[in-house]
């Protein structure tokens, strides 16, 4: 039986002879992207904005019009509709009532349920959600700071580990899948809760276990060939680590496909989210955060100065023992 | 590298099966374990978005708490003034400003003032700093200020109470396990599965259940009343009902819920009316004697949380320390107004500021839906590799499988909680968990294509592949540890499966195939790889 190969063995593609249009494109992309966030802003679900969620299972599809209509004529504020990839399932977003009193968040639930029911028999409440605005701010900047610590902590380890410049390199890229989720969330609107931070926080994990793939590559190619030319020694090492980058991308989104297609509207924003992610994150690793390393001055020499850095059973030259 | 030696083969072999057994007692319903008596073993706890249920986060008002505190204070220094020999006159109280300041009428008394108020505070905390910082103004007038470790102590002390009320309240309301936890200084958590309307709940943890009886007023003017103002000594205090005018009562209580011992549901026997049956204790009983004897033909407030429920005549004093609180209820509010009085008065009024609840049929698709996501992604996976890598795909499937049942067995062990990010986690879990073993066998592919022997070939894609798996889970960890540290619930469910996936995933992709394939080599001894 003859095996699959997705990429055909030696390729020699020239990723760092296109890096400057690699870069343009990227600039262009998260420039893009942050002004579809400025301009749209991004659909906050009740995790980060407070207010009440009520999300209701229909037995036909309804009208949303009509449903919307039959919620305003209640009083109890300004509803928002949207529908979660099954037409029959409408989450309904109403701001808190100002009242301090336990009762008043019960009694527009009850209101509002009561006046669907109504209107819709048969529909069923599956989950509300409430959020106090405290308590979504102390959410936010929870998710904030997860995500900032952790590009942090990242760029710091390879900084590190390696040298200065694949911290940087790795930073950069980093920056840019997150923000490019960030428009993908912004030009979708597609709700932006918990989920999705954690679905961030992923993205910057599996992005980042990409680029230590070819950083690692790299390294080792510059002790094994010292004098190769930087840009020849770059193309090498994201060429020889390409089989393994598509093949890894290939089976996680095959398990995200699984995801989206039958893991339920809950979860279908995170593998949205995580899908997207992986195609961003694949790209700056193979165009972006390599190329990087060029135009940030690595050299070869660097480690052959410091030769105790590089280990000895590295050296993969020469018969083997 | 491809050493092996037999012990080592059976220590792997025995880890993982034991991982494995770990996690079947989660497969078996849990009604179906009990009866099998194997309910001791540790399962998968589901989280609340899986099994349906309801999650309340309650917060504590620190400002009802301070101004209580003060309260306190006013009324202990008031007492150890009076104690005093003579007793030191004071006026002019105030508590406003978050502190207690009060006017010494004689001046030269002020000193022996300060002295016992001192004894009236408590060290707090390491610093030997006190709960109250007493101050001398003017050298007539006596600042009280709680200092920060004396609020925070009081808040502390309070939230303990809190939680056993609200522990008590839930119990009583017969729901099956609720997790009641304290968070942080000034909250508590409460999970309830299998609870569908939170509305019950939340309206018995939302009330404070602080029941007075007082005094009406009789001297007081209507017209004034309706103003809101009350002759002194009393107060205007609203009906709990709308559409009452409300009444003045005296300030001083009769008899408060404190010194009750049972509240239970009950009918008038005349009006068939829903009422709550109330048992004092004997001080309690003997008290309430005591003022209705005295005022009887008088109207009396019972007063919930500061509003009237009724104020009925007291047409006979009421002795055996027994008595109904009447205010329009249904059986419903009778019930729960009965719950909370027995469960005992919450030291500070609690606020819902997150309620999650989830529908068990919301609960039950989510299940199914993310068993048959994580089943077609590992077959999807599975086929892949095989069609990819052959024998060595075989070698990762088998550890990808072995790797599924392991987490799980942890999850069990840990008596981790399993949400519905969980199982996006697990899922991705599946998706990465490869990646080490393709890592791996690409090496072993270009180490062949340099010309090595199929032994040398994978030894070397093994050794070089094992560094960058270890360097590329380490950054991968650490955004995972970030979100465990600062993720909510749910998140903290995704990083869970995400972080013991690394851990065991790269035991199962890189020792175990290293095994299988160790042992395959030696058996066979290959002349050349089909990879």
């Amino acid at each position: 039986m003859r095996l699959l190969k997705l990429v055909p063995d030696n390729t020699n593609i020239g990723f760092v002879r296109v890096r400057f249009v690699a870069f343009v494109i990227t600039a262009l992309l998260t420039i893009a992207s942050l002004a579809v966030v400025g301009a749209r802003g991004l659909n906050m679900g009740v995790d980060f904005v407070g207010g009440l969620m009520i999300e209701a299972k229909f037995q036909t599809v309804p009208q949303l019009d009509a449903v919307r209509s039959n919620i305003d004529g209640l009083g109890v504020g300004v509803s928002s509709l949207q529908q979660f990839g099954d037409p029959k399932t409408v989450s309904i977003r109403l701001p808190i009532p100002e009242s301090s009193d336990e009762g008043a968040t019960n009694a527009v639930v009850s209101k509002v349920s009561a006046s669907l029911v109504k209107q819709f028999p048969g529909v069923t409440f599956t989950r509300y959600d409430t959020v106090s605005g405290k308590v979504s701010e102390e959410l936010i900047q929870n998710g904030v700071l997860a995500v900032v610590l952790a590009v942090l902590g990242i760029a710091i380890f390879s900084w590190l580990r390696y040298e200065w410049q694949f911290g940087v390199s790795t930073f950069v890229a980093i920056v840019h899948d997150v923000l490019m989720t960030l428009g993908f969330f912004a030009l979708t609107q597609l709700e932006f809760d918990l989920n999705i931070v954690a679905a961030v926080l992923t993205i910057i994990g599996y992005s980042i276990n990409d680029k230590m793939v070819i950083d690692d590559r790299i390294r080792e190619n510059m002790r094994k060939y010292r004098q190769m030319d930087m840009k020849a020694l770059i193309d090498l090492s994201v060429n020889e680590t390409l089989p393994r980058t598509v093949m890894t991308s290939v089976t996680v989104m095959l398990a995200l496909g699984a995801l989206l297609l039958f893991g339920g509207h809950v979860l279908r924003g995170f593998a949205a989210a995580m899908m997207l992610g992986i195609v961003v994150g694949t790209y700056s690793s193979v165009y972006v955060s390599s190329s990087l390393l060029i135009t940030l001055g690595l050299e070869p020499q660097r480690f052959s100065a410091k030769p105790k850095e590089s280990r000895p059973d590295a050296e993969r030259v020469g018969p083997q023992p | 590298m491809l050493d092996f030696p037999r012990w080592k083969v059976w220590s792997i072999c025995l880890l993982l099966a034991a991982g494995v057994l770990l996690s079947l007692p989660s497969f078996i319903p849990e009604s179906t374990a009990e009866r099998m008596g194997l309910s001791g073993l540790p399962r998968i706890n589901l989280g609340l978005d899986l099994s349906g249920g309801s999650h309340l986060m309650l917060e504590a008002d620190t400002t009802d708490l301070a101004k209580q505190n003060i309260a306190k204070m006013e009324e202990q220094v008031r007492t150890e003034m009076r104690r005093a020999d003579p007793p030191i006159a004071i006026g002019d109280i105030s508590t406003t400003g978050g502190r207690l300041s009060f006017f010494v009428r004689d001046a030269s008394r002020i000193d022996a003032a300060v002295e016992r108020i001192r004894t009236l505070t408590q060290p707090s905390g390491m610093t030997g700093q006190r709960d109250w910082d007493v101050q001398v103004v003017d050298s007539t007038r006596i600042v009280l200020t709680p200092t920060k470790q004396g609020l925070a102590q009081a808040t502390d002390s309070a939230m303990q109470v809190a939680t056993e009320v609200v522990r008590k309240r839930i119990d009583e309301m017969g729901t099956r396990e609720p997790t009641i936890i304290r968070q942080g200084a000034e909250r508590i958590v409460v999970q309830v599965p299998g609870l569908q309307n939170p509305a019950a709940l939340k309206a018995l943890l939302g009330r404070t259940a602080k029941l007075e009886f007082k005094l009406v007023d009789l001297t007081a003017d209507p017209a004034a009343v309706a103003q809101g103002r009350a002759p002194v000594g009393s107060e205007v205090v609203a009906y709990a009902e709308p559409g009452q005018a409300p009444i003045a009562v005296k300030r001083r209580a009769m008899l408060s819920g404190d010194e009750l011992i049972d509240a239970k549901l009950s009918y008038n026997s005349q009006t068939n009316e829903p009422v709550v049956s109330i048992t004092f204790n004997s001080e309690g009983g003997r008290k309430f004697a005591r003022v209705t004897q005295e005022n009887v033909g008088k109207p009396f407030a019972m007063i919930l949380d500061g509003k009237v429920l009724s104020a009925p005549n007291i047409n006979e004093p009421i002795l055996g320390g027994q008595a109904q609180i009447s205010g329009r209820f249904t059986t419903d509010s009778a019930n729960q107004l009965a719950i909370a009085l027995r469960s005992g008065k919450l030291p500070v009024a609690l606020k819902v500021v997150e309620e999650r609840t989830v529908g068990p049929d919301l609960g039950a698709d989510s299940i199914r839906a993310g068993t048959l996501a994580s089943v077609i992604a590992v077959v999807g996976v599975v086929i892949f590799m095989l069609v990819s890598y052959g024998r060595f795909g075989f070698y990762a499937n088998l550890a990808v499988v072995i790797n599924v049942f392991v987490i799980l067995g942890i999850m069990a062990l840990l008596n981790a909680t399993l949400t519905l990010p969980g199982i996006a986690g697990f899922v991705l879990t599946i998706g990465t968990a490869v990646d080490a073993n393709v890592l791996i066998n690409e090496r072993i592919r270009e180490e062949l294509r340099r010309g090595r022997t199929p032994t040398q070939a994978v030894e070397h894609g093994y050794k070089e592949a094992s560094r960058t798996i270890f360097e590329a889970n380490v950054t991968h960890a650490i955004a995972g540890l970030i979100m465990f540290v600062l993720g909510s619930g749910q998140v903290k469910g995704f990083a869970v499966v995400l972080l013991i996936g690394i851990a065991t995933s790269v035991f199962t992709a890189v020792v175990f195939t290293r095994m299988l394939v160790a042992l395959w080599l030696r058996h066979k001894r290959p002349t050349s790889i089909h990879i």
